[in-house]
Parts: structure tokens; C-alpha cells; sequence
């Protein structure tokens, strides 16, 4: 029975130096028709109050399936967290009861997707769907919670929000309706905001005014967010540290300095070879030559080998290091900075220790 | 919406003209004598079937005899059958008890086939979901024809559980030719709810709702639930035009005095008037539904605009 109070700040709660939000080799599979899916596997993160956290990766990386595995929203079958631990401000979520896990979903983290045209539901107007934060956590009437729809809509910048209150999300362009699921996922004051590509569906002049508003959000409440994108641009904007997946593994990570300017991991550095200057705004990944893995059959070794231009196999590689057979793990390479890569030192021009 | 309604209605007019008209060629190009048959067994004198075929206008042509109708229709007369019964009355005696027969069909749809699809939809690939699965795929296959009289012979004469026929028991004599009726429409309506329900809990939005905290309950009725029955609520509005069709067997095997009956005996007898009057009216309904349900439509589903 764990017993959370979601009113009082994180301070009070958690001793200092608990992290809001620790992931510790997190698994995460898929069992299907077809076989088992390994889309998670062993992921491990921590988030502090008021930072952010990208996540970066090709698509099918893991990067939603994780985040789901922290929201505890992942369909079940066919997902199962077969290994790792989720700690929110201390306590063990996976050890929770369902409705202790239902409880933080919302107050203490909360999530915004991708599509937020088909992530709000057509028949109910976005009022009401705001307004449920209310109604489902605190227990306010539906008249009071439209009211605070209302206040929420005009703290996410949606012009004539008294007006507009009762449309539906058809009605609002795509920008809008962004606005109104972060308004959605803000109505609480989370402590933990998990933004999954919020921009990607979006025109590039709207992304950035969607960027800038959840900056604005994260500054006025101190949330820690964890933003999934695609974006190098903005990803060194706005975030502190990055986390890079590949193959539902995190092969680098290290604050966003740090790994744009050099990157130690041959995945993370093809990434950034695809972004000329990565200050280029709307800088996309570049896709790296060679398929993404079939999660289903993970390579052997180094899962990137079979696309990695710096591997070393059979007698190139120095003992206990091929890279087709030998499992790199997630490693310090040089303070501050991790990477699952045999020869990191070498990707990033250090001398091995 | 009210202009949208407005023009629907309108339209209506044209449709039930053609429709009348069609089933007016159809009686006409029917084999056989109705006046002849009329006697049965004791032949009419040549005299008499010469005087009603004229009272009746069955020597002019067809055209000649749709106008006749039709200028006694917009005084208000639909005509009377062959024993110069109105046909107006018998629509009144019969009307009814098909309309209880329909309500009891479609209370069956939501009952049975809405709870059973719900059930099965959230729980897929369950026994119970199995179970579903095969017996509507049993029932859609087997004729209504067929299934009426399994029926009566089942649970009417061998286990004694229902009246075999008539309406004398009031409304427990509706139950098995309702569920008769209701059968095909029964089934499909299960489908047709496990595959939206199925449907709607891989939405975004069902993940978005989790998302959010809500209670599982809410999630499914509110977020799930609501959605999914869009299609069945609209089928189920279309369905019931539709059912009027099915009633002319299953009146017609449980000898329910119905239109459906009415209409059956009516074909039999080439009683032109009467079988132009009730198949005209079942067009009507079947019209009229397919309308009720498209403002339903647009009332469920806020995306939908008709303007
Ligand atoms: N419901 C599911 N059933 C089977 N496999 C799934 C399911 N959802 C996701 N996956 C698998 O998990 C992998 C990771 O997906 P995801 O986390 O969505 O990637 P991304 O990094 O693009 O967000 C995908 O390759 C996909 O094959
Ligand atoms: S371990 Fe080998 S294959 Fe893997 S990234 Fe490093 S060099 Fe490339
Ligand atoms: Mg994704």
C-alpha cells in the first residue's frame, strides 16, 4: 500500500538527491503471433526536478514503449515488463496497485502524444476532456471543471478560450489541439511531464511555438520532462541531458554539450553526421544506411554491428571486443558520459584507459 | 440540419411514388385471375366476374389503373380488397401487431446481441468470444424461413416453452417469433459491436484516457463504449425498416396477424390495393428510419455535419 501525496511539492516528499524519476533495466516485450518482440531492454534513466531529458532515436527504437512502461499504460497482454524497476519520487511503481498506479497517472506524471488528433476522443468536446483531470482526480462538478478548462486553455495560449471551450477537436487546427492536450497533461501540476514528439505532426513555425510553451510550463512549475523527438534542433535547444536508443537500449548518453559536440557512440555519431551544423533549426536524423533491427531477432554482439562502420570483427577486434559476438555494455567512457560501444574512446579521440 | 431534414422529407415523395408504382406493375404482371380464384371452389357466374373485374378497373391497362389508385390515394382512400373490405382498415387491425413484433426484435438486438458483443469485445479470444463467434456465424447462415419454423417446432411443440402460434397469450406470444425476427439483425449486431469495441480500445484516445488517470470504468464506458456503439446505434435505427420485411415470414409461419401476414395473403390473392397500400407504407418506415437515423448520426457524432 503505497501512499502518495500529490499536493505537497517534491521537496517535502522525497529527501533531497532522490530523483523524481529513476528507470532501472527496464524490459519491456511484446508476445505476439509471431513471436516475442524484444522492444525494451534494459533501459535505465533518472530524471531530477525541472530537467529534461530528450530521448533520441530511429523510429522503433522503444522510445514509446518505454515511456508507456513508465505511464503503466501499455496494453497487457501482449506487453510485459519482464524486468527493471520504475521508481517515482521513491516509490515502486511496478510493485504498486493498479489503482495506486492510476493515481500518479495524471498529478504525478503525464503524458502527451504525437497525433493529438486521434489522442482526443471525437465525440466529447475538449472542455469536457480537460475538465475530466478534474473531475476523475480532485472530484470537482462538471460546472467547475469547465471552469478551469477554461483557465487551463488560456494558460496554453488558446485565443477565446471561454469560446471555444465546448468545440470539439476537429474543430481546432493542429497547433491548438496540442495546446489543448498539454493543457490535458498540465491540468494536475505533474511532476513529470513525458512529451512523446509533441512537434512532429506539427508546421515548423507551430512546433516551435509549442516548444516555447512547454519551456514557458516547465519553467512556471519545475516539472521534470522527458521529450521524445526526432528533433536535433531541438533537442539542443531545450534539453539538458540526452539519452540515445537503439534497439530498445540506450547506446549513449550524456548531457546534450557534451554529446552534440562529440559524440562517442558510432550510432549517435551518424545521427549527427546527418545535421551539417545541429544549431540548424528542424534538423531531422539522417537515416543511417542499413535497416533498423527486426526486434524480433536481435543481433548478436553490439545489436548496431550489422550497420556500424566501425566495427571490428574476427581478428581486427582487440580480445573479448568483437563486435558481432561480444555484448558492449552501457558504460562510462569519460566522466559524465556513457556509451555501449567497444571503442567509444576511439569514436570520441581519447586514449582507452 | 432542420433544411436537411426538410429536403430528406421531400425526397421522400418521389421514392414513394416510384416504389408504389413498381409494386403496382408487380401485382399486375402476376399470373393468374385474382377474380377467378376468388370463388374458390364454387365458380362465380361469368356475370359477376365481369361485374367486379370492372368495378375493380382490372380490364383497363396499367397505367390507366395506377392512375385510378393514385387519384383515390390523394382523397385519402387506399380502397378496399376484393370483398370491399377498406384497405385502410385492415392496415389499422394489423399495424399493431407488428409493431409490437419489431419492438420485441429490436429489444431482443440490444439485449442479447449489444451485451453479447460488449462481453465479447472486451473480453476477445475468450471462450465466451468463441462461443459468440460461432453461434452468429450459425445463425446468419441459416435462413429465416427455416430458423421460424425450427423455432416453432423446438420450443413451441416439442419443449412446450412458447404458444406455437397466434397472439393469444398477449405479449409472451411476441417472444419466439421476436427472437425469430430478431436473429439475423442479432447476431450481426454482436459483430458488429466486438469488432468497433475491439476497434476502439487500440484508439489513441482510449490510451490517451489511461493516459490521463481516469478510472478503468470510465475508460471503457465513457471513452470506449460511447464510441463503439456509434455504428451499432445507427445499425440497429436502419435495421428496424428493414425488420419489416423479415415480419412477412415470421408472421406468416407463427400466423400473427400482422401486415407482414396481411401483405403474404394479399400476394396470394393478387389483391392489388391492399399488397400496394401495406409493401408502400413498409417503404414508408424503411425511409423514414434510414433518416431518424442519419440525424442520430449526426447527433453521436459531432463530426458529422449535413449543411
Ligand atoms: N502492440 C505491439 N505489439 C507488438 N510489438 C509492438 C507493439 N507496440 C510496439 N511494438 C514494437 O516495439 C518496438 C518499439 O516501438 P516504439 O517504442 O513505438 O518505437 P519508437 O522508438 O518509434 O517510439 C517497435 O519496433 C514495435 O515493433
Ligand atoms: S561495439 Fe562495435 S559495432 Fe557496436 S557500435 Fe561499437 S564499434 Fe560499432
Ligand atoms: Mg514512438
Amino acid at each position: 500500500m503505497t501512499n502518495l501525496d500529490l499536493s505537497k511539492p517534491t521537496s517535502e516528499l522525497a529527501p533531497s538527491g532522490t530523483p523524481l524519476l529513476e528507470v532501472d533495466d527496464l524490459h519491456v516485450e511484446f508476445r505476439t503471433r509471431g513471436g516475442v518482440v524484444n522492444a525494451v531492454n534494459g533501459v535505465s534513466y533518472s530524471l531530477a526536478a525541472g530537467e529534461t531529458l530528450a530521448i533520441l532515436g530511429e523510429s522503433g527504437s522503444g522510445k514509446s514503449v518505454s515511456a508507456q512502461a513508465i505511464m503503466g499504460i501499455l496494453e497487457t497482454p501482449p506487453a510485459v515488463i519482464n524486468g527493471g524497476g520504475i521508481w517515482f519520487q521513491g516509490k515502486d511503481m511496478l510493485e504498486m496497485s493498479a489503482e495506486d498506479q492510476r493515481k500518479i497517472r495524471g498529478p504525478g506524471i503525464s503524458m502527451i502524444f504525437q497525433d493529438a488528433l486521434s489522442s482526443l476522443n471525437p465525440v466529447y468536446s475538449v472542455g469536457f476532456q480537460i475538465g475530466e483531470m478534474f473531475r476523475a482526480h480532485r472530484g470537482l462538478s462538471k460546472k467547475e471543471a469547465r471552469k478551469r478548462a477554461i483557465e487551463l486553455m488560456d494558460r496554453v495560449r488558446i485565443p477565446a478560450a471561454a469560446r471555444r471551450v465546448d468545440d470539439y477537436p476537429h474543430q481546432f487546427s493542429g497547433g491548438m489541439r496540442q495546446r489543448v492536450m498539454i493543457a490535458m497533461a498540465i491540468a494536475l501540476d505533474p511532476r513529470i511531464l513525458i512529451a512523446d514528439e509533441p512537434t512532429t505532426a506539427l508546421d515548423v513555425t507551430v512546433q516551435a511555438q509549442v516548444m516555447d510553451l512547454l519551456k514557458d510550463l516547465q519553467g512556471e512549475t519545475g516539472m521534470g520532462l522527458i521529450l521524445i523527438t526526432h528533433d536535433l534542433g531541438v533537442v539542443n535547444e531545450v534539453a539538458d541531458n540526452v539519452a540515445v536508443m537503439y534497439a530498445g537500449e540506450i547506446v549513449e548518453r550524456g548531457t546534450v554539450d557534451d554529446v552534440f559536440s562529440k559524440p562517442s557512440h558510432p550510432y549517435t555519431e551518424g545521427l549527427m553526421g546527418s545535421v551539417p551544423q545541429v544549431e540548424a533549426k528542424g534538423g531531422r536524423l539522417r537515416p543511417i544506411a542499413g535497416q533498423p533491427p527486426n526486434l524480433a531477432r536481435i543481433p548478436s554482439g553490439c545489436p548496431f554491428h550489422p550497420r556500424c562502420a566501425r566495427r571490428r570483427l574476427g581478428a581486427d577486434a582487440a580480445p573479448g571486443r568483437e563486435c558481432a559476438t561480444d555484448v558492449p555494455p552501457l558504460r562510462l567512457v569519460v566522466p559524465g558520459r556513457e556509451a555501449a560501444c567497444h571503442y567509444s574512446e576511439e569514436v570520441l579521440g581519447v586514449p582507452a584507459e | 440540419m432542420g433544411r436537411y431534414v426538410a429536403r430528406r422529407l421531400l425526397l421522400t415523395i418521389p421514392v414513394l411514388l416510384g416504389a408504389s408504382f413498381l409494386i403496382f406493375a408487380m401485382v399486375y404482371a402476376l399470373p393468374g385471375d385474382p377474380i377467378r380464384a376468388l370463388g374458390g371452389d364454387r365458380p362465380l357466374s361469368p356475370a359477376v366476374i365481369a361485374e367486379l373485374r370492372e368495378r375493380f378497373n382490372l380490364n383497363d391497362p396499367l397505367y390507366i389503373q395506377y392512375w385510378e389508385y393514385m387519384k383515390n390515394l390523394f382523397q385519402g382512400d387506399l380502397g378496399t380488397d376484393f370483398r370491399g373490405r377498406p384497405v385502410i382498415e385492415t392496415i389499422e387491425r394489423a399495424l399493431p401487431v407488428t409493431v409490437k413484433l419489431a419492438i420485441t426484435a429490436v429489444v431482443f438486438e440490444i439485449l442479447i446481441g449489444l451485451v453479447a458483443g460488449v462481453l465479447a469485445g472486451i473480453r476477445r479470444n475468450s471462450f465466451f468470444d468463441n462461443v459468440v463467434l460461432v453461434s452468429t456465424t450459425l445463425i446468419v447462415s441459416i435462413p429465416i424461413l427455416v430458423l421460424a419454423f425450427f423455432a416453432q417446432l423446438l420450443f413451441g411443440l416439442k419443449l412446450g416453452w412458447f404458444p406455437i402460434a397466434g397472439t393469444n397469450d398477449g405479449l409472451y406470444s411476441y417472444l419466439l417469433p421476436g427472437l425469430v425476427l430478431a436473429s439475423g439483425s442479432l447476431a450481426y449486431v454482436a459483430r458488429l459491436t466486438r469488432t468497433s469495441l475491439a476497434e476502439n480500445l487500440r484508439a489513441d484516445y482510449v490510451r490517451t484516457a489511461r493516459a490521463k488517470g481516469l478510472p478503468t470504468r470510465t475508460v471503457i464506458v465513457r471513452h470506449t463504449l460511447r464510441n463503439s456503439l456509434i455504428p451499432v446505434v445507427t445499425f440497429i435505427g436502419a435495421d428496424i425498416g428493414a425488420l419489416l420485411g423479415g415480419a412477412i415470414v415470421t408472421e406468416t409461419v407463427f400466423n400473427l396477424p400482422g401486415i407482414g401476414r396481411e401483405v403474404f395473403n394479399a400476394i396470394r390473392s393478387q389483391e392489388g390495393a391492399v399488397v400496394v397500400g401495406i409493401v408502400t407504407l413498409m417503404v414508408f418506415f424503411f425511409i423514414f428510419f434510414n433518416l431518424v437515423v442519419d440525424v442520430l448520426y449526426a447527433v453521436l457524432d459531432p463530426r458529422i455535419r449535413y449543411d
